[in-house]
């Protein structure tokens, strides 16, 4: 399990690091997609590991729990989230948070179909 | 009571796993027998949960919700960037990298049309409020992007910490409506297999509110959508305060 676990954390590290030197190389103060390498290193380390027949379900069960364990995060995030502040910032807040995500809802719809299509 | 309290009070991250499964198993509950699982348990769950911070920024006049009362405060480390970045990393080990390289190129196309389309609207309704200096309308319309992208913007175009907070508003709402409308609509937009959810990540952008919305409408698409929405953060913290920027000082 812990080797699973340490597997997870190795592309997490790296993946992270990777983000924070694009970052910096791109001159931003900002990881630009941390999350997505650790999350590429994550799968291709894994393919690597199962063509060579050294993957075991043993690590698959480290990292499994934290796969599971995903919603209860969101759910601790979303309780810690400023929702307050957020509501009561002004008007301004409230319609430039939701009026940009109904027209992106419909951009992706329109964008969907016309990928099917062509 | 005195001693429970202080067992509470140190072991905040424990209490905050109690909380969340208890929230949780009413929910799922609720969902089951009240709704018929028309609804999935864990939705209703990120919704109330997004109610109790609500509460808990009435009652505690800080800025992580629920967690700024001492009973909770467990919650702000669970629901903190680090778990929350290592939780949807590990949701990785059921996607398949052949199904990611084959959207890779609707995910980039999508991640660019997004923060474009956040932008523009964002500023649009900063200008259609009164705002027409193009320090401000940018730093709005970044905000419009994610709550990161707003005051990094801000910060490095040098605007008020008035517009500031604003744009950390914008895209804190931003997130909290995707987390809810992502459910409602899925079904109406197409919004059921992983190349549509890396799309989907890639318009919408907020990886927080991408992923809660995903993993309240099905938790096998969160690894595809969050690998976009990944990177969107960034993208937008290198166009907005500088290309979006440039092109915003020459209109006004």
């Amino acid at each position: 399990m812990i080797k699973g676990l340490a597997f997870l954390s190795i592309s997490f590290i790296l993946g992270m690091w990777t983000g924070e030197l694009l970052g910096s190389w791109l001159g931003i103060h900002a990881n630009v997609g941390g999350v997505g390498f650790a999350m590429i290193f994550l799968i291709l380390s894994k393919e690597y590991f199962s063509r060579r027949g050294w993957w075991k379900s043993e690590l698959e069960f480290g990292i499994e729990f934290w796969n599971k364990l995903y919603i209860p995060v969101v759910i601790a995030m979303a309780a810690s989230l400023n929702v307050k502040s957020a509501i009561s910032s002004g008007t301004l807040a409230i319609f430039a948070g939701i009026v940009p995500v109904i027209i992106a809802f419909a951009v992706f719809y329109f964008m969907m179909k016309s990928f099917k299509t062509t | 009571m005195e001693e429970l309290i202080k067992v509470i009070d140190k072991n905040g991250l424990v209490v905050a796993f109690l909380l969340v499964g208890l929230l949780t198993w009413l929910t799922d509950l609720f969902s089951k027998k009240i709704l018929n699982s028309r609804v999935p348990g864990s939705a209703i769950a990120i919704f109330l949960a997004l109610a109790f911070g609500y509460l808990g920024g009435v009652i505690g006049k800080g800025e992580n919700g629920l967690a700024d009362l001492g009973l909770f405060k467990g919650l702000a480390l669970l629901g903190g960037s680090m778990f929350r970045d290592f939780a949807i990393v590990a949701t990785a080990v059921g996607a398949s990298f052949l199904l990611i390289r084959k959207s890779g190129l609707l995910g980039l196309i999508s991640l660019l049309l997004g923060i474009l389309v956040f932008f523009v609207a964002g500023v649009a309704m900063a200008w259609a409020w009164g705002y027409r200096d193009a320090v401000s309308l940018c730093t709005i319309g970044a905000g419009a992007c994610t709550y990161i992208v707003g005051p990094v913007t801000g910060g490095a175009l040098g605007a008020s910490s008035e517009v500031i907070a604003l744009s950390i508003g914008t895209g804190v709402v931003k997130t909290i409506a995707v987390t809810i409308f992502t459910p409602i609509l899925a079904s109406k937009i197409g919004l059921s297999n992983p190349s549509a959810a890396m799309a989907f990540g890639g318009i919408m952008g907020t990886s927080s509110g991408v992923a809660a919305g995903l993993a309240a409408t099905d938790p096998k698409l969160v690894p595809y959508g969050a690998v976009t929405a990944t990177f969107y953060t960034g993208l937008g913290c290198l166009v907005c305060p500088s290309l979006f920027f440039l092109m915003l000082d020459w209109i006004f």
